[in-house]
């Protein structure tokens, strides 16, 4: 089980309370897990990652285990500790005001 | 008696503000999508239960917003904005060559007959169709492709497609306007389109009365005579006696040409509002003082109208999607400021009190008149 950590307005858009748990089947990768969490919650879809390109939205980033993943390749394998539910995937929206 | 709903995007969340036929007492509904750009909320005629709203962030994207029940609950619906085949290039703010690129949409225009159709005009520049209730989005191609589209170059505010006015009386007709590309105008449901821009002058252009280029702020027409358009361009307001064919200057004896909105009296085709701007780097009212200009010759001859506005020390602009009319009797004329102010005339323009007066900064004020 994946633990995804939202930023406050996707976790509003989605309805969720707290962190998501999602299931992926194979190799956890940040693909795999947006893949899982965009199938659970159709409405992320493009809130995240451009939906044709799938790059990254520019103003987002991941983090997990303190280390900024978000230059990792999409399908490079996320750390053990966040397949195995130890560490949280978190997604989150850039310090910017306005 | 009929009520009145009033549907107000800001800059930070959607507000629902609703009223009976007197519109003297209202009801204030929101922050709905507190924290995000809304830049447009409309309903449908045909079901005025059902609205759409544009909900956009420069984190997260766009999304569409659905309600069912006159913007009580709502519903993501599809936010997939993709063009249509090979996107090409406009012009970039330097006069480059720049790839297509959706950003957002500025305005849902729903259909006049069907509930699940709805149009989306977007940035950069494209006009898109839904026919079902908003889940699937497919791009009116033929406005981008008809051949004038590397030539379009963004404003200020980037290369928006802000304005669709659909024709009542010839289901085939859209008029839409795109900043700074011009008016275009479909006769066949979107699938050929032609620039109408005879007439206009900009001087920022190289060629002051070029085919594209000019910096139209928004058009409006009176539901009973569409081939009648009125238009607030960046400097000038403009009228169209020939569907768009060619326009004239109409702006007569106003303090300033240069404004966004423009809207047309619900019963008297005749009787136009704007409000004028000082210029096109003071985004504020002429001496301070907030006035609404209305004609009743549609243009040329202009009367302040200044009652219950703010007349010393108002500094605020009025965004072109920003002015609506409701249908009542008289008509009501509403506008909302990026003071975060929304005032209501319930007498076609005559008195004016603050709705609200301390929102985020207005993009974008819808009526709806309901029975």
């Amino acid at each position: 089980m994946i633990r995804v950590v939202l930023p406050y307005h996707l976790r509003i858009l989605a309805d969720i309370a707290g962190e998501v748990q999602v299931e992926v089947e194979g190799p956890v990768s940040q693909q795999a897990v947006l893949d899982a969490l965009e199938a659970r919650y159709p409405m992320l879809r493009g809130t995240i990652r451009d939906q044709v390109t799938q790059q990254r939205r520019p103003m987002i980033r991941f983090f997990a285990g303190g280390q900024d993943l978000s230059h990792e390749p999409p399908d490079a394998p996320l750390p053990e500790a966040v397949a195995l539910g130890a560490e949280r995937f978190v997604v989150v929206g850039a310090i910017s005001g306005g | 008696m009929s009520r009145v709903r009033v549907l107000v995007g800001t800059r930070k969340g959607a507000f629902v503000l609703t009223s009976d036929g007197k519109r003297q007492d209202w009801d204030v509904s929101g922050p709905h999508f507190g924290g995000w750009e809304i830049y447009h909320v409309k309903g449908s005629p045909v079901d005025p239960d059902r609205i759409y709203a544009s909900q956009t962030s420069d984190w997260f994207g766009q999304v569409v917003q659905r309600s069912d029940d006159g913007g009580q609950t709502w519903e993501p619906a599809g936010n997939e904005f993709v063009y249509d085949g090979a996107p090409g290039t406009h012009q970039s703010i330097d006069g480059t060559p720049h790839p297509w690129e959706f950003t957002r949409v500025w305005h849902l225009e729903p259909s006049l007959t069907e509930a699940d159709t709805v149009y989306a005009g977007v940035e950069d520049a494209a006009l898109f169709r839904s026919v079902d209730g908003g889940q699937t989005w497919q791009e009116v191609a033929g406005l981008r492709g008809h051949g004038t589209g590397p030539q379009w170059q963004p404003g200020a505010g980037g290369l928006c497609l802000h304005t669709i006015l659909l024709d009542p009386v010839d289901a085939g007709r859209m008029f839409v306007a795109i900043s700074a590309a011009g008016t275009f105008r479909t006769g066949d449901t979107g699938k050929t389109w032609q620039p109408v821009n005879r007439g206009l002058n900009s001087e920022f252009l190289p060629d002051p009365t070029a085919e594209i280029g000019h910096c139209v702020h928004r058009i409006a027409m009176h539901p009973s005579r569409p081939d009648v358009l009125f238009m607030q361009k960046h400097w000038d307001v403009m009228r169209s006696d020939n569907a768009g064919d060619s326009w004239h200057e109409v702006s007569g004896d106003l303090p300033s040409d240069f404004g966004y909105v423009i809207d047309v009296h619900a019963h008297e085709p005749d009787t136009i509002y704007v409000i004028p701007i000082k210029s096109d780097s003071e985004h504020y009212p002429p001496e301070g003082k907030l006035r609404v200009y209305r004609s009743r010759t549609g243009g040329n001859e202009w009367e302040p109208l200044t009652n219950g506005l703010p007349q010393r020390d108002c500094y605020v602009n009025v965004l072109r999607d920003a002015m609506a009319v409701d249908a009542l009797e008289p008509c009501g004329v509403y506008f909302g400021t990026t003071g975060g102010q929304v005032y209501a005339s319930a007498d076609a323009g005559d008195h004016w009190a603050p709705i609200v007066s301390n929102l985020p900064k207005v993009l974008s004020v819808e009526v709806q008149t309901l029975p």
